[in-house]
């Protein structure tokens, strides 16, 4: 029987996937594409938790992440759409100006 | 039984659609499999009788969002491969099995508190849709008005920034640009 | 009564503020009358409490609680009684003539307002040391005099030798403050009070070697403020400070401190003769020390403030020998006319334009006879020639080292009457008699203005007739200090008085014949105990050799070796970890976004980890 357990771990294993991606991606695109896997992941978390305590919280928690997740893509493409036309490229390591 | 076939096939899919995410060097594949591991998530949701979440999962993400990502791809140049010079891969691979490990020994460790109890239980013989409504538009109103103005926010700001000068070619801005680092 | 008690106090207080606001500005000759004014006022009142102390008896007022902290209960309480309100009036009346004499000393001086902020600050704080009820407020007004003192010896700071002489004095002073405190933690320790009145209710009980040891905490504290041997060398050299400053406080006033304290713990002492017979013997001591001092010293002020420092042995021998009320009257008539001494050295000065050396003047009487006369009518009250002042509490002090039989004390101060003759009227002649030296020098003496001179007439008055309060002095003092009989056959005593007299009269008529005959030959000065004398016995040069320069290589070794290799070097090493630390973690900063966020997945890791124990903890 499939518990909570096994949602969990396999959240685990989506996070940790989107980690990867976090480090190993240097397009900035591609970085958002990991943003949008660890959000994921953690929505399945908190569905899996709302069912297995019957509480609804978790799913609310779950819907305003996708909210914020599509703003946060707008506003991120956006911005990004800008970048590239100034500089031609949304590779990470062009964007070096906060050299401390 | 049926269920746990279904929850062992959509794990092996959404990790392997995600695998190819992370590390696919062709920008249009990791969408693609972006968009196909969004849906076999919404599968889980279906799962865990949350209908209306799968049903947001494939409207939001897949439909909205991956159309979002698929238009501005239009910008950039997506036919070549990314070419991505990884530094320092052993630090990045260290950090990552160490961030599974705990991750993993966090989740399955016995939850520390076991007497959770439900801010807002599930009822019996009401449907997964009604319910969310219920709560949403009782409890959860102010937060849900509030993300209905951020997406309206984040609309437009979506819209300012990226039509800003729109009608303008790349190399005024590199000429600009070049002046403003010349006047620094 | 109590209203005329705090106006006594505070008036100078309220004079020193006031004059305080102006202190930074130039000249403004209203500060010195509104100070002088205050100070007048608070004369006024101390000669109202002592008419009232006089017909009813003491006066003790608590002002408020001023420390309450466990058992510790120290009130801000003040008392006038029979010692009290002498010192009060002695006090205030050579201030208030000092403050006026400072009108015209001062006129020239760019710091003319604070000079009389300072002093009135001074007269405050004597005030307080006097009239306090307990032991702690005398300390308080003790450390004020001390600081004042400071201050107005290095008045003028810009000179190097004024503010190290005023180093030199307040370090001295600090020396003996401290035997003072180990007095003070000593009463409070057995006694659990430190009221005048339950410290004297409680010390018969109280073993003898613990009142022995106080006794003798409480006389170093004397010591350095009335400047005994050993801790003398700073009164000689506080002579840096303005005339007015060392007419007031090393004469009249401050220095006769530690007499006070002594006459004010005399119930104490009069339990523990052993040790007043040291502080006489150690009185007798520096009368004659300092006196041979003042012999061969050529400077103005110098020899003032030997004379002084050797009065202030003569009080001492009368203090320890139990002879309260004769300590109490030498110390007025001292300070009436070693004030006057000094103020009239302080015209001279005027004249001589700052001028100290008295082998540089001669025949100023000519040219200055006001301040002559006042200087001859002074000397002559030092000399203790009757019926000037000194004559009467001298003669008393020789009669009482007489009558307790210590004879050795008694040829002492006999000798040292005779020098003390002798160097005043050295002073005197070589000043304002004989050969015109200064004419060489092209110096126009003239006299002081009048009014500085009229401000004089008061002290030159009680000079010559303050011996005859004697009877009623006594009288009144003995209502609170223990009575002193003396017990010596009237013919003898006649005799004494006569001897004592016949040395007086005769150093005073040696050096009259030989300074008009041109003093001693050169010869003389090239003698070895000429030079001992006009060294200071070398005084001076033995402390800086054995304790300055010691005390300097230590400091020396102690700032190069422990607090530049030691201490400094660990705060370094500190603050080069630190910033080494930030070049290094500054490399985190790198701007790229990759590197920033694996540094966030560090911290994600970290926060894990925590997590994980914590939960393992609970």
């Amino acid at each position: 029987m499939i518990g909570l357990t096994h949602y969990l771990v396999l959240t685990g294993i989506l996070f940790s996937i989107g980690l990867v991606g976090v480090m190993r991606r240097t397009n900035l695109l591609m970085l958002f594409f990991s943003t949008e896997i660890l959000l994921n992941a953690v929505n399945i978390g908190f569905v899996a938790v709302s069912k297995f305590y019957g509480d609804l919280s978790g799913q609310m928690f779950a819907f305003f992440i996708i909210a914020v997740a599509a703003s946060e893509v707008a506003v991120g493409l956006g911005l990004l759409i800008l970048w590239y036309k100034r500089n031609g490229s949304v590779d990470l390591n062009s964007l070096q100006m906060m050299r401390g | 039984m049926y269920e746990v076939i279904a929850f062992y096939l959509f794990a092996a899919l959404t990790i392997a659609m995600f695998t190819i995410v992370v590390m696919s060097k062709n920008a249009l594949y990791a969408m693609s499999a972006l968009a196909g591991g969004m849906i076999f998530i919404s599968g889980f949701f279906f799962l865990l009788d949350a209908e209306f979440l799968g049903v947001v999962q494939i409207v939001v993400y897949s439909g909205a969002i991956m159309a979002l990502y698929a238009f501005g791809m239009m910008f950039f140049d997506t036919t070549r491969d990314v070419s991505e010079k990884m530094r320092s891969k052993k630090i990045a691979y260290t950090l990552f099995v160490l961030s599974a490990a705990l991750i993993v020994i966090i989740l399955c460790a016995p939850l520390a508190s076991s007497s959770v109890q439900a801010n807002f239980p599930t009822v019996e013989h009401v449907g997964n849709v009604q319910m969310i409504g219920l709560v949403l538009f009782t409890k959860y109103l102010i937060p849900f008005e509030l993300a209905a103005i951020m997406l309206l926010v984040a609309m437009i700001a979506g819209i300012v920034l990226a039509s800003k000068k729109m009608d303008e070619h790349l190399n005024i801005e590199d000429e600009e640009l070049g002046n403003v680092k010349e006047s620094r | 009564m109590e209203n005329y008690l705090y106006t006594a106090l505070f008036a100078p207080l309220a004079s020193s503020l006031f004059v305080a606001l102006f202190a930074a500005r130039p000249k403004m000759l209203f500060t010195g009358i509104v100070a002088s004014l205050l100070i007048a006022v608070s004369m006024i009142c101390s000669f109202v409490l002592l008419v009232d102390v006089n017909t009813y008896g003491p006066l003790h007022v608590t002002m408020m609680d001023w420390i309450a902290a466990g058992n510790l209960e120290i009130p801000f309480g003040f008392v006038v009684d029979e010692v009290s309100v002498i010192m009060m009036v002695t006090v205030t009346l050579v201030s208030t003539i000092v403050h006026i004499y400072s009108i015209g000393y001062m006129d020239h001086d760019k710091s003319f307002n604070r000079f009389f902020s300072y002093l009135s600050a001074f007269v405050f704080s004597m005030m307080i040391l006097v009239m306090s009820d307990n032991f702690v407020g005398l300390f308080i007004g003790w450390e004020g005099v001390g600081l004042c003192s400071w201050l107005l010896i290095g008045f003028w700071y810009h000179k190097h030798s004024a503010s190290w002489a005023a180093n030199e004095a307040f370090i001295m002073n600090r020396i003996a403050d401290l035997g003072m405190l180990m007095g003070l933690f000593l009463i409070y320790w057995n006694v659990g009070s430190f009221q005048y009145d339950d410290v004297f209710a409680a010390a018969p009980e109280l073993p003898v070697g613990i009142v022995v040891t106080i006794g003798i905490f409480l006389f170093i504290g004397a010591m350095g403020k009335s400047a005994q041997f050993p801790l003398h060398t700073w009164l000689a050299d506080a002579m840096e400070g303005p005339t007015p400053v060392s007419a007031l406080i090393h004469a009249a006033t401050m220095v006769t401190a530690g007499v006070y304290l002594v006459i004010r713990a005399g119930e104490l002492y009069s339990l523990i003769p052993h040790v007043g017979f040291a502080i006489a013997s150690l009185g007798a001591f520096v009368a004659v020390f300092a006196a041979s001092m003042a012999l061969v010293n050529n400077d103005l002020k110098r020899i003032i403030a030997y004379s002084t420092l050797s009065q202030l042995g003569y009080m001492f021998v009368a203090a320890g020998l139990g002879a309260y009320w004769i300590a109490l009257f030498h110390l007025m008539t001292h300070a009436f006319f070693k004030s006057l001494l000094f103020l009239g050295a302080g015209n001279v000065m005027h004249a001589m334009h700052d001028e100290l050396n008295i082998k540089k003047m001669g025949g100023l009487y000519g040219s200055m006879k006001a301040t002559a006369i006042l200087m001859s009518v002074a000397s002559v009250a030092l000399a203790g020639i009757y019926p000037f002042a000194g004559f009467f509490s001298k003669d008393k002090i020789l009669e009482v080292a007489f009558n307790e039989g210590a004879y050795g004390l008694w040829l002492a101060l006999f000798i040292g009457a005779g020098l003390t003759a002798f160097y005043s009227f050295r002073l005197v002649m070589l000043v304002f008699f004989g050969e015109k030296e200064h004419v060489k020098y092209g110096i126009h003496p003239h006299d002081a203005q009048p009014f500085v001179i009229y401000a004089l007439l008061p002290l030159g008055l009680l000079a010559i007739v303050a011996g005859f309060f004697e009877p009623t002095f006594e009288a009144f003092v003995t209502r609170l200090v223990s009575e002193y009989h003396i017990h010596i056959p009237h013919a003898t005593e006649y005799l004494l008085i006569a001897a004592t007299l016949g040395i007086a009269l005769s150093g005073i008529g040696f050096a009259v014949y030989k300074y008009k005959r041109g003093g001693f030959s050169k010869s003389l000065e090239e003698k070895a105990c000429y030079r001992l004398l006009s060294n200071q016995y070398y005084i001076p040069k033995l402390y800086e050799r054995c304790i300055m320069q010691p005390f300097t290589v230590l400091s020396k070794f102690v700032w190069q070796k422990i607090d530049m290799k030691v201490v400094d070097f660990t705060v370094d090493i500190i603050a080069k970890c630190i910033y080494s630390s930030g070049q290094e973690a500054r490399k985190i900063q790198s701007g790229n976004l990759s590197d920033m966020l694996r540094w966030m997945i560090v911290g994600m890791l970290v926060l894990l980890a925590f997590a994980i124990i914590y939960s393992a903890m609970m």
